[in-house]
């Protein structure tokens, strides 16, 4: 329960106007419209007051304002998040970290960039270009999303099999506390002394502390990269596929898979020359220096077509690559063309459980009456089914929502997780009652508290309290999504 | 595979001393108790091994995937691995034939691939531990990607058991690389520096960056075509028996590591300029000084806090007291919130309390 009062508005209003000039302060109905929701626009909330702060310390005063005055604050990146993490509190503060959009330093001995939490991820690899430089992790919302957000979520990308997820490719934070004081977790070298709170805050969803600075690692870009694209006549096919790639030694840059639904609409979107009559799709990319990558490339075909590929396309340059990843990564606005609404799922599982989850999800489809096209991170086994609805159509969305519900319950069942890169939020909370018992949510609890004793930090977010896991009784979502999912049930 | 669960006698032992206000020593295969702050040893702390409980609990190669206990000796996970064709890509320190993958994991030491595959921490998947209260939890899992709840699994790791018993680790493994060649060349300290964040800039190969006596040692690993390709490309000489001396600086067994002062481990920014008079063993491409010095321990944090890092005593004469702390002091409210970290996950404060700091 959080313990945020309702604060003296005309007051606190006052007080925000001493930290902050008028323009960085959003209060009528349609300045604060824009923030109401996050990528994930099923729930929407307009906050009470939206602020931009400029420099860490009016984030300072900030912090420590609502801290004495226990007001809710929710940190907001780009808003690009697909979980309702930075959902507003109705009586809270919308906090955007927008206008920390400087890149501080780039220090290519040093292979690291220090940036401000606003920056988007692809601007970095962007500044680090000069230096043969990238930053690794690539969610598909590279373009907009910002490295804060990324931090926040822990954010993965096609290439997490091989350059791993945001927590691997980050130095140092410099963390705003709830109180207001400034810290700095991590350090510019490899180890820092005492708890990792470094991993701790990677992937927190803004329950711990407001970020306002971020030293990330930079990888050397690889001399070559190449994709493979393979078509099977059976997903399960590709799926071992998959397995054998690994089991062979090879861990790819990328393996990615999509599903007939997925390739038809990705080819009538993007015109990347998918085979539409396939039933799954294998994207391989390889990289690394010429000899390896060609080396790894006879592998992986013979493998492919002993795997039982039916046919195989190597990107042959540059451009051909990019076309071919073209279709994978715009899967998602291309569904979004077939469909009036469509709700993804990020659900994680072993890989070899591959093939039974693709039987159950076709089956839940079948039973809900609901179309799935399937777009997968292949080689970490991570998911993301999505669900085609219309949401003007009464009872939908809950029939949705309970699908979804029921894939992610799956993944649990098979020994994976409810979410690999897009955050629990306000969407999968009622899932955290499936993924962890009650000792395990009340040191998360114990954790939040160690940061946040007042709870003031994102409230209602990312770890549901006992009691609601208890109503729900041991994870009664299976009999039906929440009726009005957009109330704050905290 | 030998199999042991002695989950319940664990739990037991932990209960009992939070009941009866016992402060437990934990103990793997007790290679690396020298690390940290002395265990304090009175009559009111009792001996918690952890050997009993081991055994590995799954292993799919295909999955890149190995679940063991935290009793489990390395050695037998690292042979496992090798039949297979696979490694634990951090290079764990053994320091002796009993060492087990908790050890490993709650001293969260990384070998020399660190710079170029990652560390300890960032190859652990999922923990189950055992709270100070003696309650049974389980966080992370199997899978390459979960960001359900808060990441208390890579918290575990480097805090010297002081927040939980490590019960079992699940830890991401990868494929040992088909080459390895070591090349050699001569040249000054500044100079070496000055080459590894060069070739550290490069996409060749590599997977090791070491520098002593006047000697760069770097490490190619892949596709034998590929190292074969930066060979040519870096020059210097070829080192025979080359994985003896990556072994033997892992281990601390190279003549370097014999002498009867303390020792210092500075980790620090690649480009750090380190200058404390003193000769040094570099590894991790420059940001990972090994050090002798008896220097006052005030004067060796200041200049490593100053390039952007941070310094430890690692190892002490046997003949020497330990002082008060090992590890360079905290922020004020970092440490604030460890101490409350620490309440939460150990409320009585028994489990190897003051390994890491001396209230924790």
């Amino acid at each position: 329960m959080t313990r945020a009062k309702h604060a003296n508005r005309k007051s606190l209003r006052n007080q925000l106007h001493q930290i902050l000039p008028k323009s960085n302060i959003l209060e009528t109905e349609e300045q604060t419209r824009p923030y109401e929701c996050d990528g994930l626009t099923a729930y929407q909330q307009k906050p009470w007051i939206v602020v931009l702060p400029e420099t860490i310390e009016q984030v300072q005063r900030i912090l420590a304002l609502c801290y004495q005055e226990s007001v809710p604050v929710v940190a907001r990146g780009a808003g690009t998040g697909l979980s309702g993490g930075a959902l507003p509190h109705a009586n809270g503060i919308l906090l955007s970290l927008a206008k920390f959009n400087r890149i501080i330093d780039i220090n290519p001995a040093n292979r690291s960039a220090t940036v401000e939490p606003g920056v988007r991820n692809l601007a970095i690899s962007e500044a680090a270009k000069e230096f043969n430089l990238y930053y690794a992790p690539d969610p598909s919302s590279q373009i907009a999303c910002t490295i804060g957000g990324n931090v926040a979520e822990n954010a993965g990308g096609v290439h997490s099999l091989k350059y791993g997820l945001t927590v691997h490719n980050i130095l140092q934070l410099k963390v705003i506390t709830v109180e207001g004081e400034l810290v700095t977790i991590g350090s510019q070298a490899l180890d820092t002394p005492g708890y990792d709170l470094l991993a701790l805050m990677t992937g927190s969803e803004g329950m711990l502390g407001v970020i306002v600075e971020v030293t990330v690692k930079l990888l050397p870009t690889p001399e070559l990269a190449q994709v493979i694209l393979a078509a099977f006549d059976d997903v399960v096919k590709a799926g071992e596929a998959v397995g054998a790639i690994i089991a062979d030694g090879i861990i790819p840059a990328g393996l990615e898979m999509m599903d007939n639904p997925a390739i038809r609409a990705a080819e009538d979107y993007a015109k990347a020359d998918y085979p539409v009559d396939a039933e799954a799709i294998l994207l391989c990319e390889l990289d690394g220096t010429r000899e390896e990558v060609a080396e790894q490339i006879q592998l992986v075909e013979r493998l492919l077509t002993n795997k039982g590929a039916t046919s195989l396309r190597t990107s042959k340059n540059e451009a051909e690559r990019l076309k071919i990843w073209l279709g994978r990564k715009s899967a998602f606005p291309a569904v979004g063309r077939i469909s009036p609404d469509y709700y993804c799922m990020d659900g994680t599982i072993p890989k070899y459980q591959l093939p039974f989850v693709l039987k159950r999800i076709s089956e839940l489809s079948k039973e809900y009456n609901l179309l799935v096209a399937n777009v997968f991170h292949a080689g970490d086994g991570n998911l993301h089914p999505l669900i085609l609805y219309d949401a003007n159509i009464k009872g939908e969305l809950e029939r949705t929502e309970e699908f979804g519900g029921k894939i992610l319950e799956l993944c649990v069942e098979v020994g994976g997780a409810i979410t690999g890169e897009h955050g629990v939020g306000k969407e999968k909370i009622d899932q955290m009652c499936v993924q962890f018992k009650s000792l395990e949510l009340q040191i998360f609890h114990d954790i939040k508290h160690s940061f946040d004793s007042l709870e003031l930090l994102n409230p209602g977010k990312a770890v549901p309290t006992l009691h609601r896991c208890a109503e729900l009784g041991g994870m009664h979502v299976h009999d039906g999504a929440l009726s009005h999912p957009g109330l704050d049930r905290f | 595979m030998m199999s042991s669960n002695r989950t319940q006698e664990l739990q037991d032992r932990i209960r009992a001393a939070a009941n009866d206000k016992k402060m437990l020593t934990i103990i793997g295969g007790n290679t690396k108790h020298f690390y940290g702050n002395p265990p304090i040893n009175n009559s009111n702390t009792e001996i918690l091994e952890t050997r009993i409980h081991h055994g590995i609990v799954s292993y799919e190669p295909s999955e890149l995937v190995i679940t063991a206990r935290a009793g489990t000796p390395l050695n037998e996970i690292i042979e496992l691995l090798a039949k297979n064709n696979q490694m634990l890509p951090f290079d764990p320190p053994l320091f002796g034939e009993h060492a087990t993958l908790g050890g490993a994991i709650a001293t969260g030491l990384s070998g020399s691939r660190r710079p170029f595959t990652g560390s300890a921490r960032d190859f652990v998947l999922g923990t189950k531990i055992i709270s100070g209260k003696g309650d049974i939890m389980s966080f992370g899992g199997q899978v390459m990607k979960n960001v359900a709840g808060y990441d208390v699994s890579r918290l575990m790791v480097g805090a010297l058991g002081t927040l939980g018993l490590l019960l079992e680790i699940s830890i991401k493994v990868l494929p040992r690389p088909n080459t390895e060649q070591t090349q050699v060349i001569a040249m000054s300290r500044k100079d070496a520096i000055k080459k590894m964040n060069e070739l550290h800039q490069t996409s060749l190969p590599l997977s090791g960056l070491a520098y002593e006596n006047e000697k760069l040692y770097i490490r190619l690993s892949g596709a034998s075509s590929a190292v074969s390709s930066a060979q040519k490309k870096i020059a210097g000489e070829t080192l025979v028996h080359a994985e003896n001396f990556w072994l033997q600086l892992n281990e601390q067994t190279h003549t370097f590591f014999k002498q009867d002062k303390p020792l210092w481990r500075l980790s620090v920014p690649y480009v750090a300029n380190i200058d404390l008079d003193e000769e040094s063993f570099i590894d991790w491409a420059g940001a990972l000084y090994w050090l002798y010095s008896t220097k006052s321990a005030e004067e060796i944090h200041q200049h490593a806090f100053e390039q952007g890092g941070s310094a430890c005593i690692f190892k002490i004469p046997t003949s020497e007291k330990s002082p008060q702390e090992r590890f360079m002091p905290l922020q004020a409210k970092v440490k604030q919130l460890q101490i409350n970290l620490k309440s939460r996950f150990d409320s009585c404060g028994i489990l190897n309390f003051g390994r890491l700091y001396s209230d924790l």
